[in-house]
């Protein structure tokens, strides 16, 4: 009651002193400059990541689907088999001259007249030059073709491919670029007549590595990249989680234990170039695997992906509470009763979201793999780990490497397989994690 | 026998083992599991584990040692005359006599006669069964490729009766123990313990592998070049040691050393402000549902792999650099040529700069959010702005967990290969315009260790004395780093 000063005392209210300037606003302009540099920062990220997935999408979604040419083509018994040996010397089917058939197919469709060669070359080099081997195969496996003629739908050329996609630009000069007027003509023609036609590129998944674009794929990369990822799985998860098994729950603490426990940190931080020598002189030099296999791959993949999974192990087991542990201790149970029965399957889900987590890494991990001699060329599928193979972050290097156009478009396709395979990785682990993650 | 039949048998004759003594355990306790001391399923473990184990072990060594032996074996019976000569001839003659004694083994018993004491028809007949040899063969090598193929046949018989009678050894011996008040569970936990040990102690033999394997295959380096040659050499110029000249050229690594960190700073500059920031914003001020959002969506930046930045690098910022700066070029001086090359220092910074952000973000959000907040409630009850009590009590108290930080990422940037292959180029020199090309020693090491190899040369060997140096390097780093954090670590806890 006292300290309230009646207004009928007639003491005056002194004014409110003038505010000392403390340059408020001048702090409050950097504070707000402070905010933006930090959302700056974050939309640069961010736009960086917008970027690179426009890039890559943009320039690899048209590589799903491929230019091809449907032809009637005349399996004439006079240019296969003109002395009529096939039933006694089979070989002859495989050496016949099907680049004729091609040639002289593409010809009458387009209404050349055979006798100008410049319009014939032009012509035949609108089909790939895998297309003379399709035709063998279809051959070969059936030699009852011959004499007939048959709808065949073979490839295009890749430059023709670029330019039915709109991807050469045509207001260059002729003399410029891969595909001449005539070329562009002949295309439009078979597009109008319904002959050539994109369609959904299955070659991309199923073919082995090839020097011509329209025909190379990621068959051999897809295989070899799978065993890779079945190797790291078989031997770093057991392996992983029984050296955290060890480390967190028997481990005496003393300093064998601390120094496997730096090393493991360490081991994470190698750069895994590193690891790739590791494999080449100890795996290939010194026990005498083969190079270029996806076995030695796996070996080293899993070395590199070991330090991950038991620090992420070793946290799951640690988020376990001590309670569970000393139930189980009380009713009986042993140690490793109680690790094995109680504690592991409860830290499972961390277990196995970092598991994907590492092996996600091990899947776009590439420098290693250059060191073994993963960048071989394979063409054919490798049937056990032991056969030479590439990976497929392996092929998207080859491919970045290759001088043609049309690759760029390739690697980008491969690039976006990749990166499929990483999200539907990443988001296993994540769902999982939301699925059955625990608080405590 | 083949090793995978081998394999086969004895995961057979373990679980045969197991059920056996199960069912043996289960018999004795008559119903009753408390008269058993260990569970039955102890009892079953326990005799296949000695069923499989020794036989394993045995199988293994067995595999290991015996090529060895019978080559010495082979060798020794070779001629006099052959003897005589060079050891890397008796190395293409014994290689010779392995591929032989491959192509033997395919041939009938028929084909085996005609082919004998006849060396050009015995080639004929191998590259016919798909065996093609790289000469004729010598009439000895008929002779030791039979012992060979002899020799290895007795020694598999022998592995395989060995390893079987092991095996079934193993499990009788087991089967005899089994009684009431045999401690099975104790004995197999001991034999877990043992596994779980050898697990966790493959981290430490990789470290050894690591140093091991390039220490020996530097040795071999440096007992060409002089070791003072390679680490203060500053031109890197390696030929191949032509049929006239001994010389191999010069392996010096400063021009390497010097391009890995010009392009990790100028990544460090890119990285470490945006990556701070971005972790301060973050942590600060970012409401929940904006961190929930942008966290994860930067962190995918981690999660891309490296050889897709470095496609990114090759085909759109590098092109887009070398257009830009020849547009500015153009504008300053009206020619139009570009003084920034597609393939420079910078385009690989900013490109493994963009990279490094969610390494740096991260670390360092989880440092300034474990300053405990009585600094922050603190400085803002005395009045200074967010921003001031950032700069001024959050930072600094925080400060040698993010050099830890930062240190880790530098690391990271040095050991980094895809990104600078495909975006550094390959050229060797010192220099210091941003605009130009430089390479650094993860590049010479992918140059040096792709196409055809001979670990002979110290062109390829040079690629371990290179990969010790990073591992040093980056191990110094890291070491220094876990120290820092660790100790700032435990002042809060």
């Amino acid at each position: 009651m006292t300290d309230i000063v009646s207004p009928t005392t007639g003491v005056t209210i002194s004014k409110a002193p003038a505010r000392r300037d403390i340059g408020i606003k001048r702090r409050y302009a950097a504070e707000r400059r402070f905010q933006a540099y930090g959302i700056a920062a974050i939309s640069f990220g961010l736009v960086f990541l917008f970027i690179l997935l426009w890039t890559v999408i943009g320039k690899g979604y048209t590589a799903f689907q491929q230019t091809a040419i449907t032809l009637p083509i005349e399996f004439s018994e006079k240019t296969i088999d003109p002395s009529n040996k096939r039933a006694t010397d089979p070989s002859v089917l495989v050496a016949a001259n099907y680049p004729v058939l091609l040639r002289d197919a593409i010809v009458k469709q387009l209404n050349i007249n055979a006798s100008s060669k410049p319009d014939v070359r032009d012509a035949s080099a609108m089909l790939s030059k895998s297309a003379p081997i399709q035709l063998r195969d279809m051959v070969v496996a059936d030699p009852s073709i011959i004499g007939k003629s048959v709808n065949v739908t073979v490839l295009a050329d890749a430059n023709v491919d670029s330019a039915n996609k709109g991807q050469i630009d045509l207001s260059v000069d002729e003399k410029n670029r891969k595909v001449n007027d005539k070329q562009v003509g002949w295309m439009n023609e078979l597009k109008a007549s319904g002959a050539l036609h994109k369609q959904f590129n299955t070659g991309l998944f199923v073919n082995g590595n090839s020097s011509r674009p329209e025909a190379a794929g990621l068959g051999v990369a897809l295989i070899g990249s799978l065993y890779l990822m079945l190797i790291v799985l078989v031997l770093a998860l057991p392996i992983g989680v029984a050296a955290s098994i060890y480390l967190e729950e028997f481990a005496p603490k003393n300093r064998l234990t601390d120094l496997i426990e730096v090393n493991i940190n360490n081991l994470a931080a190698v750069p895994s170039i590193v690891y790739g020598l590791l494999g080449l002189s100890v795996f290939i030099n010194f026990v005498g695997l083969p190079r270029s296999a996806s076995l030695v791959g796996g070996l080293v993949l899993t070395l590199m992906t070991l330090p991950t999974i038991i620090i992420a192990t070793r946290a799951a087991l640690r988020a376990v509470p001590p309670s569970i542990r000393a139930a189980a201790l009380g009713l009986g149970a042993s140690k490793m009763q109680m690790v094995f029965h109680h504690v592991l399957p409860l830290a499972m889900p961390g277990i196995l979201t970092g598991t994907i987590i590492g092996l996600a890494h091990a899947l776009g991990e590439t420098a290693p793999l250059l060191l073994i001699g993963m960048v071989a060329f394979v063409a054919n599928a490798p049937t056990t780990p032991l056969d030479p193979s590439t990976a497929l972050p392996v092929q998207v290097y080859m491919w970045a490497n290759e001088a043609e156009r049309a690759f760029v478009e390739r690697t980008s396709g491969a690039i976006i397989v990749l990166l499929l395979f990483l999200i539907v990785m990443n988001m296993g682990a994540i769902l999982l994690r939301r699925r059955f993650e625990r608080r405590w | 026998m083949s090793t995978s039949i081998i394999l086969l048998c004895l995961v057979v004759i373990g679980a045969a083992a197991y059920l056996v003594a199960r069912s043996r355990a289960s018999a004795l306790a008559g119903g009753r599991s408390s008269a058993l001391h260990s569970r039955p399923a102890y009892y079953g473990a326990y005799a296949a584990i000695w069923a499989v184990l020794p036989a394993l072990i045995v199988l293994c060594v067995w595999l290991s040692v015996s090529p060895g032996i019978i080559q010495t074996s082979v060798r020794s019976g070779f001629p006099a005359d052959v003897k005589a000569q060079a050891a890397v001839e008796q190395d293409l003659g014994y290689s010779m006599v392995a591929t032989v004694a491959r192509g033997l083994t395919m041939l009938s018993a028929d084909e085996t006669a005609t082919v004998a004491g006849d060396p050009a028809a015995l080639q004929a007949k191998l590259s016919e069964k798909g065996v093609p040899l790289a000469g004729q063969p010598q009439p000895y090598m008929l002779d030791a490729a039979k012992k060979l193929n002899t020799m290895s046949m007795t020694s598999r018989h022998a592995m395989t009766a060995v390893v079987f009678a092991l095996a079934v050894a193993g499990a009788f011996y087991a089967l005899r123990a089994i009684a009431p008040r045999f401690r099975a569970r104790n004995r197999v936990e001991r034999v877990m313990l043992w596994g779980l040990l050898l697990a966790s102690s493959i981290a430490i033999l990789t470290t050894i592998g690591i140093v091991l394997s390039m220490l020996s295959e530097a040795a071999r380096f440096f007992a060409v070049v002089p070791a003072a040659d390679f680490f203060f050499g500053t031109v890197w110029d390696p030929r191949f040691a032509g049929a006239g000249s001994s010389s191999f050229g010069q392996f010096g690594l400063i021009p390497l050393l010097l391009g890995t960190l010009y392009i990790g700073l100028v990544a460090m500059l890119v990285a470490v402000p945006v990556g701070l920031f971005a972790a301060i914003y973050m942590a600060e001020y970012a409401s929940p549902k904006l961190r929930g959002v942008a966290k994860p969506l930067l962190e995918v930046l981690a999660g891309i792999p490296t050889i897709v930045y470095g496609f990114f690098a090759l085909v759109t910022v590098g092109p887009f650099l070398r257009d830009f700066s020849a547009q500015i070029s153009g504008l300053l001086s009206g020619s139009y040529t570009n003084f920034i090359q597609a393939q420079s220092v910078l385009t690989a910074g900013i490109v493994m700069g963009i990279m490094l952000i969610p390494y740096v973000s991260s670390l360092s959000d989880d440092i300034i959010t474990a300053v405990p907040r009585a600094l922050r409630d603190g400085s803002l009850g005395l009045g200074a702005t967010r921003s001031e009590t950032i700069k001024k009590v959050v930072l600094p108290a925080a400060l040698p967990g993010i050099v830890g930080a930062l240190l880790m990422t530098a690391s990271r940037a040095i050991g980094e290969t895809m990104i600078v292959v495909l975006a550094a180029g390959v050229a060797a020199r010192i220099q210091i315009n941003p605009f130009e090309p430089m390479t650094t020693v993860t590049v010479k090491i992918v140059n040096q260790l792709t196409g055809d190899l001979e670990f002979t040369s110290p062109q390829t060997l040079v690629a371990f004395a290179l990969g010790i140096t990073l591992f040093c390097i980056t191990l110094c780093l890291n070491i220094y780093a876990l120290y820092i954090v660790r100790k700032y670590r435990e002042q809060y806890e």
